[in-house]
């Protein structure tokens, strides 16, 4: 694995072996030295066309908890604003020795065609493009999920999957890269994920993607899920009018007050509800279900970090597989 | 670390200690241990992933045994140094596996580190850096089943199983019941020496 651009392309054993990378990783945010020598001596830029502050902030931690030096670009303020364009910028970076560039991008597919087009050596992280894709999310709320299930199923959550695991991805799918992300990559660690939106929020194609599609989040609810994801709805993006009304989204298709009554009262205590961050309080999600026990908002925020440090990590540390020797034989023979 | 088959097949291999061998040397590893520390106060055994961990197991229940003051599960934790080793650049990457210490800690105990084999002394060199960052022994020590010399560093073993000389076109494999799987079964302990020279 050299560059880490989209869940899709990450087959089970991989995305396994993030997920179990990110568990040691996360009890190293335990100790009392939080810090790896993994990565001494190399650079990470974090590259951010777009504003962000819990991605670029968990990337900047998890690059410096392995020892990495970082540099963080914002658009905003730099020469991208007198016209640079993307290739001058990157390789501007290289020259002043990235290993890694972590992008994030307006435009769907900036990562791939950084990654793609030959323009800079450096591994390329997708911390989320346009529409299309944020595949550390993905992997953070796939963490989450595996920790969640594991305790439901009463296992060990290392080495598993989440084969069977119930999730509801509700809200502006249409805008949603982490939807996309989390979609592929859950099918590919075998749970089966539901998409509730309103018809006008589901992009064009979505009836072909691997999963049940609702226009009612309380029959949803009501069939019975394992884990929530409310999605922000994305005014920034919103250029024609979706919904009606806020009042009418937040009544149809927000985790409203009512809806975590309606929880409680089923008896399925394990179920959890998860926000990728930041939240519209009041329209997507309502503050006590925010604030409730089930909420892993907070516990998603941590895990990033442990998810981009096992990321980066695997990334950036091994020879590459054809330079070195088998592994097996050579490591486990001395 | 997967897989357990080797990419080529030795020319020839041949076994060096088998399962009372390795049990005897064993025993006589815990009692040294006992002797050196006067006794079990303080002591706590790492073992060193993967094969490190359960010889640490098994030393500590002789432990145990000979001194009833001692539980073995309070005085064994695993020490992972994936992530402090030298030659992180020149292999592909590693999943690092969990380290687990005892609940009592580290901080002014006596720490015996327990690996397989001792080979170039790379791997203690990690692990004497992994240890820095979870806190700060009184004394450690080390305990390898066997110590086949070629050392890269100023290391060496303070018990050992036996010492084994060998050429470095040789490997020194260990099978231990725990871990290893032979046809599916477990593995009956032993220590092999595989020839790669022809």
């Amino acid at each position: 694995m050299k560059h880490l651009l989209s869940t899709a392309d990450l087959a089970k054993p991989d995305a396994v072996q993030i997920l179990d990378t990110a568990e040691e990783m996360s009890a190293v945010s335990l100790r009392e030295v939080k810090k790896l020598p993994v990565l001494r001596g190399r650079t990470v830029v974090n590259l951010f066309f777009e504003d962000s502050t819990r991605t670029r902030i968990s990337f900047e931690a998890a690059a410096k908890r392995l020892s990495a030096d970082v540099i963080n670009f914002a658009a905003k303020g730099s020469s991208v604003s007198k016209g640079e364009s993307l290739k001058d910028t990157a390789q501007t970076l290289e020259a002043m020795g990235a290993d890694a560039v972590v992008i994030r991008h307006w435009a769907s597919g900036a990562p791939a065609r950084l990654a793609g087009s030959g323009w800079i050596e450096a591994t390329v992280v997708n911390a989320g493009d346009g529409t299309h894709e944020h595949p550390t999310q993905a992997l953070l709320d796939a963490f989450t999920l595996r920790r969640t299930w594991a305790k439901l199923n009463g296992t060990a959550s290392t080495g598993t999957d989440l084969a069977g695991m119930k999730v509801a991805i509700v809200g502006d799918i249409l805008h949603s890269r982490v939807a996309r992300s989390n979609l592929w990559l859950l099918r590919t660690l075998g749970a089966e994920v539901t998409m509730v939106a309103p018809p006008t929020l589901l992009p064009v194609g979505s009836r072909e993607w691997p999963c049940t599609i609702s226009y009612d989040l309380d029959a949803t609810l009501a069939a019975g899920t394992d884990a929530v994801m409310m999605l922000r709805v994305q005014g920034e993006r919103m250029n024609a009018a979706y919904f009606p009304s806020t009042q009418e989204y937040s009544s149809r298709w927000g985790f409203n007050d009512l809806r975590l009554a309606a929880l409680d009262a089923s008896g399925r205590d394990g179920t959890i509800i998860m926000h990728p961050g930041p939240m519209n309080r009041g329209l997507e999600i309502s503050s006590a279900a925010a604030d409730s026990p089930r909420s892993t908002v907070l516990d998603q925020v941590r895990n990033g970090v442990a998810v981009r440090m096992a990321a980066l990590y695997l990334l950036l540390s091994g020879g590459t597989a054809s330079a070195a020797p088998a592994p097996t034989a050579a490591q486990e023979a001395k | 670390m997967s897989t357990e088959s080797p990419a080529q097949q030795p020319a020839s291999s041949r076994v060096v200690l088998a399962e009372a061998d390795i049990n005897r040397a064993l025993t006589r590893i815990a009692h040294e241990i006992l002797e050196a520390n006067k006794g079990s106060q303080d002591l706590v055994l790492l073992g060193i992933p993967r094969r490190g961990y359960p010889l640490a197991r098994r030393l500590a229940a002789k432990i145990a045994a000979a001194d009833p003051s001692v539980a073995a599960e309070d005085i064994i934790g695993q020490l992972d140094v994936t992530m402090f080793r030298d030659d992180l650049r020149r292999h592909p990457t590693r999943t690092p596996l969990p380290t687990q210490l005892p609940a009592a800690g580290i901080d002014d105990k006596v720490v015996v580190l327990v690996d397989d084999v001792l080979y170039s002394g790379r791997t203690i060199r990690a692990a004497l850096d992994a240890l820095v960052d979870l806190g700060r022994p009184r004394i450690v020590r080390l305990a390898v089943l066997v110590d086949r010399g070629h050392r890269e560093l100023p290391i060496r073993a303070d018990h050992v199983g036996k010492n084994l000389p060998t050429s470095s076109v040789e490997k020194v494999r260990v099978r231990l019941a725990e871990i290893d799987t032979n046809n599916g079964s477990p593995a009956a302990d032993e220590v092999v020496i595989e020839d790669f020279s022809a």
